[in-house]
């Protein structure tokens, strides 16, 4: 019996000596939550060597998990990064960090076609990091005509041949914009409609996939697919990627995104998340993380440093008259149910 | 005494890690807003999607179930007459691929199956035309039983190893050809062993999700795939119907449970008689 009181205090101590160790390191650990391949993890390293402080990198495949994530009472991330209609609800639940321009002072850099944007007015909470639209890509080997039209998803020559997005909001949006409705309706007919489309559509997809379907595309699984226009610049790359695959954005407009970084109301470190949010802003670094995951940069010191294959390429940066046609996606408060029944009726079937 | 005090620790591990999150499973499914409500688990049980996404679980595990069984006997019969040293180096190489952890081995599964992958690779070698492998039914079954098939296996397999030889010896002497005696007196004494498999393949079967999503593509829902979706996509509000769902598959896990339990003792009693 001493023995073993004497094996416990042993254990006791060591436990204690482990934790009074990591509680007098002065290194402060900021917990990023991001998407997957979505910062180039060399700047990380940078940012820990420049400043000191540490980053613990998490990833998460949709907004949707993200959300689910900062709305639980034990967050612990200081940084996020999700979409538009997602800040828009953050802020709604008063749930964000109003964050300290001070600190920011390379948000000048920021191009403001990007700021005062109708999610964040006056950008109180989110400062702009990625943007893009949504868009077909496809294999200029398999899809021997021009792809103008959302329609060519419901192409029964294409049996197989598609991938959709596994994510909420994209799908059913596109299939909203196939049936000619906006993509924030609040209207049940419409979301009925467009549920009953992608039903009709089921047989056809290959599967509903994440990240993933850059890969599958690569690699010449399937025809069409939906991207995001930063995934379709990585698969187009001709070293990368693959020089067979195109993207387009359909003439009757698309889905237009932005993805800010925010920092949670709970976090207890907004300094040295202004200080990581203030890093990612810094021309040099923008541009290596844009050059790395490819999706478009709102840095317009930025787009200045990097060469014309980004800044005079239409995925990379399309034209204004696309951009018009454009719609953002908006919260929708509790009517967003209907979408995830929709979801949940075309996924089960 | 002594014995208790070693318990402890595990009976602190069960009430942290196995009670407390049944009791939650209950709260969320029978509370809303903290009221007693039957809502949550009413209304998972009578939405037709949500039924026909059980059903098709429950089809797919049982069919899982069967193959398992119709292909891991032999394999345990055949090791169970093998040379000890040889029978156990083989299932030593049923248990390695379990060394590593089940999703890996699912995505392997994809890279093997999918359009571009090995298989077809090697029909397009042969001239045959390419097939789509990935993102069907059968590639679901596959995983499902590739992931379970050990599990099949082994506990059939050691039943039949400690079978005593005699009494084989004593149908064989008393006049039965082999099929009467491994229909007459192998197989029922085997009995508990495939008990055990059926209810070690069938219920990771049926509360599956990874494999229906790695290999499906997402198009074939399961119980599963449900009940993670209310969780991590829809959030706190879908909290209730989420754990309603998990509180309707536990009970259908514990009927099976019951269901075989009850098999179990039944073929003891029937066995035992006509052994002795």
């Amino acid at each position: 019996m001493k023995k073993k009181i004497a094996l416990l205090v042993v254990l006791v101590m060591a436990l204690s000596f482990c934790f009074s160790g990591c509680g007098n390191s002065d290194k402060v650990v900021i917990n990023v939550l991001n998407w997957g391949d979505y910062i180039d993890e060399e700047l990380l390293d940078q940012f820990t060597e420049e400043t000191g402080i540490e980053v613990n990198y998490q990833t998460m495949a949709t907004n949707e998990e993200m959300l689910v994530k900062l709305e639980a009472s034990d967050c612990i991330y200081d940084v996020c990064f999700p979409s538009d209609y997602i800040i828009e609800k953050l802020i709604a639940k008063d749930l964000l960090h109003e964050i300290n321009k001070d600190n920011i002072p390379n948000i000048a850099n920021i191009d403001e076609r990007f700021l005062d944007l109708s999610f964040d007015p006056g950008n109180k909470y989110s400062v702009p990091y990625m943007w893009g639209t949504v868009g077909i890509l496809y294999n200029t080997t398999m899809v021997n005509e021009p792809v103008v039209s959302w329609d060519i998803l419901w192409d029964e020559k294409y049996d197989q041949q598609i991938f959709m997005y596994d994510s909420i909001r994209d799908s059913i949006g596109v299939a909203l914009m196939k049936e000619g409705y906006s993509i924030n309706t609040r209207d049940e007919a419409h979301i009925a409609a467009a549920e009953a489309a992608l039903i009709e559509q089921k047989p056809l997809v290959l599967a509903y996939l994440g990240d993933s379907i850059k890969e599958s595309m690569i690699n010449g699984d399937a025809a069409l697919a939906i991207v995001y226009s930063g995934d379709a610049m990585w698969c187009v790359d001709p070293e990368e990627g693959n020089p067979d695959l195109d993207y387009a954005v359909p003439e009757t407009g698309s889905n237009l995104w932005f993805d800010n970084v925010i920092i949670p109301k709970s976090s207890q470190h907004t300094e040295e998340a202004e200080a990581f949010i203030n890093f990612l802003c810094d021309a040099e670094v923008a541009k290596a993380n844009t050059e790395y995951i490819g999706y478009s940069t709102p840095n317009k010191a930025a787009m200045a440093l990097l060469d014309e294959s980004y800044t005079e390429n239409p995925i990379y940066n399309p034209p204004q008259e696309i951009l018009d046609k454009c719609e953002i996606f908006h919260d929708l408060g509790d009517f967003i149910n209907v979408y995830n029944d929709a979801w949940n009726n075309i996924k089960g079937q | 005494m002594k014995r208790t005090v070693f318990a402890y620790p595990y009976v602190v591990w069960m009430l942290i890690f196995i009670l407390a999150p049944m009791l939650m499973i209950g709260y969320y499914a029978f509370t809303s807003e903290g009221a007693f409500t039957m809502e949550n688990v009413v209304g998972a049980l009578t939405n037709e999607m949500y039924m026909q996404v059980l059903l098709r679980s429950v089809w797919i595990a049982l069919k899982a179930t069967v193959i398992c069984l119709l292909l891991g006997y032999p394999i345990a019969y055949l090791l169970s007459n093998m040379k000890k040293s040889t029978a156990s180096l083989l299932s030593v190489l049923f248990i390695v691929p379990m060394w590593m952890n089940f999703l890996l081995r699912t995505y392997a599964w994809q890279v093997l199956l999918s359009p571009s992958g090995l298989l077809n690779g090697l029909l397009e070698v042969l001239g045959l035309p390419t097939q789509q492998f990935l993102y069907t039914e059968s590639a679901i079954m596959l995983g499902t039983v590739y992931n379970f098939l050990p599990f099949m296996i082994l506990p059939i397999y050691t039943v039949l190893s400690k079978m005593d030889r005699s009494l084989i010896e004593a149908s064989h002497d008393l006049g039965a050809n082999s099929v009467t005696t491994f229909l007459k007196v192998i197989f029922p004494l085997s009995i508990p062993g495939v008990i055990s498999g059926i209810t070690m393949v069938f219920i990771p079967a049926i509360t599956t999700f990874a494999i229906s999503r790695l290999l499906g593509g997402g198009k074939f829902m399961l119980y599963g795939d449900l009940i993670e979706n209310q969780f991590i996509t829809l959030g706190m509000d879908a909290w209730g119907s989420g754990s309603a769902l998990s509180f309707i598959l536990l009970v259908l896990v514990l009927i099976s449970m019951a269901i075989m339990r009850k098999a179990e003792r039944d073929a003891g009693e029937e066995g035992g008689g006509k052994l002795w």
